[in-house]
């Protein structure tokens, strides 16, 4: 049984359809790219695996168990997410910002929450930041504290929605390095990414989407390195000048 | 940065994002408002009116005749105490009569020193002992030789009592409707603004965000509607009634010898009952919207 399982996801904004029958599952301990260009529908699978979007059809399992509206709050603090802004709250301090969600919805005691906040912090190179607010760091700086308020809810596995895109060239190495040091020690990442590089070196597998659907799945070194499908060669041609 | 400054500073930043659909909303709440205030207004008003004359009600004002001398006026009085009913009389000579209106005209009552002659009679004022029985006092009085007019004020009560009446039920039934639909006009303006945060509401809430911190900000904006509305209505009703004291209120006081409620005496009730009711509404109306989107 694989960890997640997606099974005819199908989601439309009124009209418009963005997903048209998405079949995917994910490994524990795996990484998974999503590539594609903008409209591809890839953010808009993430957010309905951890139902941020209802489905509009479909199923999607963790561990077996079907995510539904009634379950959703259970199996969120199984899956942790790292947005494309940060979304920090401005008014908190870093460490407010990693002990907020445990103490809220895993309902775990300040002492312990800020224990781990601080190992957390260290762990993404931040120990100096703990008491400083969102406003006084540089934007790689904000995105390492995102990842680890999402590690602070000991996910099973997180969603990286873009996590690099809103941020200088200069500081997206210092977000990879994070996330390369998190695929190594075995978290289940899914990542929807424009880092090219990044989905080579570190996916277990990429897939490549494209007007709602899968158009080509598989490794990093054939869906990258030698893509077969039109749509594929030629978006990657384009990204990889 | 505190959470309640985070708050306020998203609210104004989300009445900025939706400017026009704000500006609407606080504009028909203004609107209103400005009915209710003129109601409001207009009863105060009538109430007042009716009071002052309800103070003469026990009194029947008996009016001689021009030509009446001293002794005719002590014939008429005699004839009066012997009403059964009257508690007491009181004589007023045509100079205190004058003197008495140009009390009560106040500031304008030099518009009466030009007077060549004194136009008002000799009167009696007749006390009587019930309220009830004052039609029957007033009925003989009228028949008695050398009274010239007699004038109590029954009639006139109970029509202003029935205005005033209907003023109340008017203005309970208009503010019902009003306070109803002002809900659900914010309640509107609020959900399209909830609605267009949607996404970062889910986010915020999966990132543990309280409901509460989720909703200050909402709660905040319809509360500011309600403030503003209350502040531009109060401001308008203002205006409107001391233009209404500056054209007809010489002339209203002329014809029934009180004068309007002056504007002041009434601001400040406007502007703390609206305040109150604006920032009702907005709570009502916004914790209404949001309450589905924290339901998700």
């Amino acid at each position: 049984m694989s960890m997640i399982e997606v099974k005819g996801l199908k989601k439309s904004f009124g009209d418009l359809e963005v997903l048209k029958g998405i079949d995917q599952d994910v490994e524990k301990g795996e990484v998974l790219c999503i590539i594609g260009p903008s409209g591809s529908g890839k953010s808009t699978m993430i957010r309905c695996i951890n139902h941020l979007e209802k489905p509009t059809a479909g199923e999607i399992y963790l561990d077996g168990e079907l995510i539904t509206e009634e379950n959703i709050d259970k199996i969120r603090t199984k899956m942790g997410m790292v947005f494309q802004s940060f979304n920090l709250f401005p008014h908190k301090s870093v460490l407010e910002n990693l002990t907020i969600g445990p103490m809220n919805v895993k309902g775990v005691k300040q002492e312990e929450a800020e224990k781990k906040a601080h190992k957390l912090l260290k762990r993404v190179g931040l120990s100096d930041k703990a008491n400083e607010f969102p406003r006084n760091l540089s934007g790689g700086q904000q995105q390492r504290v995102a990842i680890a308020r999402a590690l602070a809810m000991d996910p099973e596995v997180i969603l990286f929605d873009e996590p690099t895109s809103a941020l200088d060239p200069e500081m997206v190495g210092e977000v990879l390095d994070v996330m390369k040091a998190l695929a190594n020690e075995g978290m289940t990442m899914i990542v929807v990414t424009h880092e090219m590089g990044f989905a080579k070196e570190v996916a277990d597998k990429v897939i490549f989407m494209d007007g709602g659907y899968i158009v080509e799945e598989g490794a990093p070194k054939d869906v990258i390195g030698n893509p077969q499908q039109p749509r594929t060669q030629d978006f990657l041609s384009k990204v990889l000048v | 940065m505190s959470r309640v400054t985070y708050s306020i500073k998203e609210s104004f930043s989300q009445m900025w994002r939706n400017k026009g659909m704000y500006f609407t909303t606080i504009a028909a709440m203004t609107a209103m408002m400005l009915i209710l205030g003129l109601f409001f207004v207009a009863f105060v008003n009538v109430n007042m009116f009716t009071q002052e004359i309800e103070k003469d009600y026990n009194v029947i004002q008996v009016y001689m005749g021009e030509k009446n001398d001293d002794v005719a006026n002590q014939e008429v009085q005699q004839q009066l105490q012997a009403i059964t009913g009257v508690d007491s009389l009181e004589f007023v000579s045509k100079d205190q009569a004058l003197q008495n209106l140009k009390e009560r005209w106040g500031d304008n009552a030099y518009l009466l020193d030009n007077l060549k002659t004194n136009p008002l009679p000799d009167s009696f004022m007749v006390y009587v002992n019930d309220k009830d029985s004052a039609s029957t006092v007033a009925n003989q009085a009228s028949s008695i030789t050398g009274v010239d007019d007699v004038v109590f004020y029954q009639d006139t009560i109970d029509k202003l009592a029935k205005v005033t009446h209907f003023i109340e039920v008017g203005s309970m039934v208009c503010m019902i409707f009003l306070v109803v639909v002002s809900i659900i006009i914010v309640a509107n303006t609020i959900k399209l603004t909830v609605f267009n945060k949607a996404k970062e509401i889910g986010i915020m809430k999966y990132l543990g965000a309280t409901d509460s911190f989720v909703r200050a900000p909402f709660v905040l904006s319809g509360m500011f509607i309600g403030l503003f509305s209350a502040l531009i209505s109060t401001g308008l009703i203002y205006f409107i009634y001391t233009k209404i004291i500056e054209v007809l209120g010489t002339d209203i006081a002329k014809i029934v010898s009180v004068s309007l409620v002056p504007a002041m005496d009434l601001v400040g009730f406007i502007l703390a009952t609206f305040a109150g009711l604006g920032v009702g509404i907005g709570i009502i109306g916004s914790f209404i919207s949001i309450a589905r989107f924290l339901r998700k």
